[in-house]
């Protein structure tokens, strides 16, 4: 189920088998879910504020990606007791306490973790992750993968400010090599994850990329990851203006951005730059590479299709930036259907239930039991 | 004939009182062919299957048992085998085993040595022939005793050969050739035949000690349903070791064992993962909640995952995880939504989990944490028992994070312990530490089995309103009586609240630094774990004599060891207290007055002393710690030996009757023992 199908309509979908002498097993949730009548679905960006003194650093690109959200999220149609943020640990994962939906402020890395026990548990919840790059790819990477390769229904926002930010900056998995830090006063040595190739490696279904400051093209890929069915990532550039700052600044310049910025558009040929001087068309092995739009022919362009089964395509999207930002697409590189999990889990339970009636006594009893008369 | 049981026999231990054949004048009966058959009646039977990997002895094992239990005998079980899943054929590492204690009273361990064992292949014989006392009962399939098979051993002659054997009572039989006769119209090569041994071996059991047979039967129909010449293969083998039982000469005697007396009720056996995965799922319907398992596999809590992993249409969700991290992680966030999380996991998983229990100590949600302990430290010995967790389940994480630990004391107990984690889980609102061990996750015993609606009502409430004076929510707003703060679930209009790791404003939940706040916050949560003594039973004390002035204290699987050596300690008329503990953390209100009470007190543990630890340092007392870690449940006999050296270190005046180091394993009822 989508984010924006979850609505009332599936609360009492959870797959629960009736009990034998207790009200029926998600009983207790289906009653505080329905204890305060209809929903309430028509919100404003302000109701989905807290009274909790933002606490990031003056110009710290969490604000704007806060409020992009907050003015986002309410066109989606959800009830906001309906949303769950969980986040892990860094800057980033405070976001939590700043919106009015449910939310928990987790542990280092173990955001996608917990959220998954959530949304296979409570599929008529909207469930989120906010983490940063540390915070998912060093310490939470195995989580991150693995919940992209099981596909459960969650939104994922990864703030990418290239640098460890709450613990005052050392460089982090995105980090360009050489990056010169307080734990790498010589340049750092590690080469960097790409997190979209990342995450298309893992078979993710959604992946898409956005700018904090671009409010447009960032609402256009949140909207897209939270009506996907799945796990989403978007990963977003956010400029961490203490101890990284201009992290991004090739892409936002208005000189240069247009220059090394790839749009992705579904349908629409990938060409970009200054007077569409530039484009993507395929290499001799199978791959992509930049091309000069005038010197190719028009046929040999590549059309962006985003839901190509085949994750290649899309890989060979996302290996066209390098580390130094130039050539990097933005948008929606993948889109592809595929059951979420929470979804055949709540399936399986049902077959289940409807193969063989819950029967504590019966179960208790098993098939070799004897009786001991008085 | 005097009945004499193989395996203790009078010359080599002189017969306890009570063990002796109930039947003096056996009853005689013809077999077939003429050959005059005796029985004897005998009160318990210890009996060691062992074999290779490849032999099936586990299931041979279990086999017994089922057909044990339905016969109505007490029993109590040992399976032992190696890590490895194939370790080389026929090599010591690779031996597997599988001891049943069966009576016909009631009995509380598996028993320290067997009277009868079984080897299947003379790596068998090398690894377990010192456990069988002289005198005792040893078959040995001779078709295994080849000389390459010996040499793998390093036996330099065949033993079934030399004469080395001659103080027991040693039967060899060519079990495997015999299976291989008995199936030679099976349709079946050679190779898979003698897979069936086990069977036959089964069968010839199955003759010796009157075990009814249908089960096994059926047994093999429903496991082989979908290859029925392999199903028909193994029943054709079973018949045919029975029958050999009863036709051969090998065999002139078959024994039996009475159903043991129990309370009038409906019975099955049941294994210690079996009855805690059952637990999980009942604690779900009691509680009205939907069960969600986050597990990573892990030797010897696997099982558990396995089991309820067959029960979706109780509503319970089963998650094999990435790694343990994320089995409980995952298993928080369901409780955050109103599950019952659990996660299941051993020792080196529970490390894992440390910080994500912390999460759940700070967040206030209930979640049971469930660790199967096997040898540590490490990797240690993954299919071997030990109690070496306890300290880790008390302390093992950063910060003041107290959590509640229960410890079940026997396979079926791990039922209600489950279901009293779950109760302070729920009622409390704070993650549980549950301490199996591998010995009572793999042991199994009989079980009177409840009715459901007996089981305890485990209903708790979501918070659907406002708690708040100015109609706000406040998550962390306590219940006086048991301190547990409100919990709403998403989804509830109105009560949206941010938890998280952060230290929390007392009452708003809002992320606080302040100094008194922390140091409340902290006082508070461990107020609130400190406070479920009071809903705790007073604690048992067994002292049937009334004037013990020793006490030995445990906790966990050592309850069965201990209450037999208590028992023989009893037998040979001196006077003895035993305290079981089921709470660990907080310890019963009643204990240290209880513990003052004595002038020793000892504690046996799987471990190096770490409830000893616990006792001295809360209550002052010098607790006389006595330690084992074998990978192996501590035996009767040894600890008698300590409890009685202790109490006449005490008394300074032994008691007159002197036979706490016979061969009194369990001492039965008739014996006039208290029980
Ligand atoms: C187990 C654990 N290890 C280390 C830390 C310290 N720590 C907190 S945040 C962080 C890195 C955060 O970086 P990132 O995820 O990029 O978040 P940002 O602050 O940049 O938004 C680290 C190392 C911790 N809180 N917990
Ligand atoms: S340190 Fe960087 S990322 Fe963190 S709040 Fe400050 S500016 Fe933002
Ligand atoms: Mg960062």
């Amino acid at each position: 189920m989508t984010a924006i199908e979850s609505t009332n309509a599936h609360v009492h979908d959870l797959g629960m088998p009736g009990g034998p002498d207790v009200t029926t097993i998600a009983g207790a949730i289906d009653a505080s879910v329905a204890a305060n009548g209809p929903k309430q679905t028509a919100l404003k960006a302000k109701d989905l504020k807290t009274d909790q003194e933002v606490r990031w650093c003056p110009g710290c690109g969490d604000y704007v990606i806060l409020n992009a959200v907050q003015s986002f999220l309410p066109s989606l149609g959800i009830a906001r007791e309906d949303m769950v943020i969980i986040s892990g640990i860094g800057c980033s994962s405070r976001f939590p306490y700043y919106m009015n939906t449910y939310g928990m402020h987790s542990i280092h890395g173990r955001a996608p973790a917990i959220a998954t026990g959530l949304a296979a548990s409570r599929p008529d919840l909207s469930v989120w992750v906010v983490t940063g790059d540390g915070d998912a790819l060093s310490i939470g990477g195995n989580h991150l993968i693995h919940t992209l390769r099981r596909n459960v229904n969650l939104t994922i926002l990864l703030f990418n400010n290239r640098i460890y930010g709450l613990t005052k900056g050392q460089y982090s998995p995105t980090s360009e090599v050489g990056k010169v830090t307080k734990s790498t006063p010589m340049g750092s040595l590690d080469h960097p994850f790409n997190p979209v190739s990342l995450a298309l490696g893992a078979d993710a279904t959604f992946v898409g990329r956005a700018m904090d400051s671009d409010r447009k093209g960032l609402t256009d890929v949140l909207r897209q990851a939270a009506e996907h069915q799945g796990t989403s990532l978007v990963e977003i550039y956010q400029n961490c203006n203490i101890f990284n700052d201009g992290a991004f600044e090739l892409l936002k310049d208005p000189n240069t951005g247009p220059m090394w910025t790839i749009p992705l558009v579904h349908g629409e040929p990938l060409v970009f730059g200054p007077g569409g001087a530039s484009c993507v068309v395929r290499d001799d092995f199978g791959g992509l590479r930049i091309a000069e739009t005038n010197q190719v022919d028009a046929a040999q362009i590549v059309v962006h299709d985003a839901h190509r089964e085949d994750p290649s395509y899309a890989f060979a999207l996302s290996r066209l930036s390098s580390q130094d930002l130039r050539y990097t697409p933005m948008g929606v590189f993948r889109k592809v259907a595929k059951p979420s999990y929470d979804r055949m889990m709540t399936d399986q339970l049902e077959d289940a239930a409807a193969q063989q009636p819950a029967d504590l006594d019966a179960l208790l009893a098993g098939g070799d039991s004897w009786t001991v008369s008085a | 004939m005097t009945g004499t049981n193989p395996g203790i026999s009078s010359d080599a231990h002189g017969v306890a009182p009570g063990m002796d054949p109930a039947v003096d004048s056996p009853v005689h009966s013809s077999a077939p062919g003429g050959l005059v058959k005796s029985v004897v009646e005998l009160d318990r039977v210890v009996i060691r299957l062992a074999g290779d990997s490849g032999d099936g002895m586990q299931l041979t094992g279990g086999r017994f048992t089922s057909e044990t239990a339905s016969f109505g005998n007490d029993l109590s079980t040992l399976p032992n085998f190696p890590a490895e899943i194939r370790a080389p054929t026929g090599t010591l590492p690779g031996v597997s085993s599988f001891q049943l204690h069966f009576a016909d009273h009631d009995i509380m361990t598996p028993g320290d040595a067997p009277d009868v064992l079984v080897v299947m292949n003379p790596a068998a014989l090398k690894a377990n022939l010192m456990d069988l006392p002289g005198g005792g009962l040893l078959i040995a399939d001779s078709d295994e005793f080849t000389a390459r098979n010996l040499a793998k051993v390093g036996y330099d002659s065949n033993p079934l050969e030399d004469g080395s054997l001659d103080k027991w009572q040693l039967v060899a039989v060519p079990l495997t050739s015999m299976t291989t006769d008995a199936l030679a119209d099976s349709g079946l090569g050679k190779k898979e035949a003698e897979r069936s041994k086990n069977m036959f071996t089964l069968g010839l059991l199955s003759w010796m000690y009157h075990r009814p047979t249908e089960g096994t039967v059926r047994f093999l129909e429903r496991q082989f349903r979908r290859k029925p010449q392999i199903a028909a293969a193994n029943i054709a083998a079973f018949r045919a070791g029975f029958n050999y039982g009863e036709t051969t000469e090998a065999f002139a005697v078959s024994y039996e064992v009475k159903p043991a007396p129990m309370a009038p009720g409906k019975y099955r056996h049941i294994s210690g993962n079996q009855a805690l995965a059952y637990g999980i799922i009942a604690a779900g319907q009691r509680s009205g909640l939907p069960v969600f398992l986050g597990a990573y596999p892990i030797t010897p809590a696997s099982d558990i995952l396995h089991e309820l992993s067959k029960h979706k249409s109780f509503g319970v969700r089963t998650f094999q995880a990435e790694d343990e991290i994320a089995g409980i992680g995952a298993a928080l966030g369901a409780s955050f939504g109103g599950a019952l999380g659990v996660t299941t996991t051993s020792g080196p998983g529970v490390a894992l989990k440390a910080e994500t229990i912390g999460l759940a100590v700070m967040t206030e949600l209930p979640l049971l944490i469930i660790d199967v302990q096997r040898g540590g430290p490490s990797t240690g010995l993954p299919t071997k028992t030990e109690q070496s967790d306890l300290l880790q389940a008390l302390y093992g994480r950063n910060g003041e994070a107290p959590v509640p630990v229960i410890a079940p004391r026997s396979p079926g107990d791990c039922f209600d312990a489950t279901l009293e984690a779950a109760r302070i889980a729920l009622t409390y609102r704070t993650p549980v530490i549950l301490l199996s061990d591998g010995y009572l996750a793999n042991g199994a015993e009989p079980w009177s089995i409840p009715g459901a609606s007996e089981l305890p009502d485990l209903r708790t409430e979501f918070a659907t309103e406002p708690n708040g004076e100015d109609g706000e929510f406040l998550p962390y707003l306590r219940d006086p009586e048991t301190l547990a703060r409100a919990w709403a679930v998403p989804g509830t209009a109105g009560l949206q609240h941010r938890i998280g790791g952060l230290e929390k404003a007392d009452k708003t939940g809002n992320i606080s630094y302040d100094p008194e706040n922390h140091d409340f916050m902290t006082r508070t949560r461990q107020a609130k774990v400190d406070g479920i003594a009071a809903s705790i039973p007073a604690t048992e004390v067994d002292d049937p004599d009334g004037d013990a002035r020793v006490a030995v204290i445990g906790w966990g699987s050592t309850y069965g060891p201990i209450g037999a050596a208590c028992r023989r300690i009893r037998a040979s008329g001196r006077s003895i207290a035993q305290v079981h503990l089921r709470h660990l953390n907080p310890l019963p209100a009643d204990l240290g007055e209880i513990l003052a009470r004595y002038d020793r007190v000892i504690c046996p543990e799987m471990n190096l002393g770490q409830l000893a630890m616990v006792l001295r340092a809360k209550y002052l007392v010098d607790v006389h710690s006595h330690t084992q870690v074998r990978g192996l449940p501590f035996r009767a006999a040894e600890l008698a030996a300590v409890f009685q050296d202790v109490i006449d270190g005490t008394t300074g005046t032994p008691a007159t009757a002197d036979h706490t180091d016979t061969t009194i394993l369990d001492v039965p009822a008739q014996t006039g023992a208290a029980l």
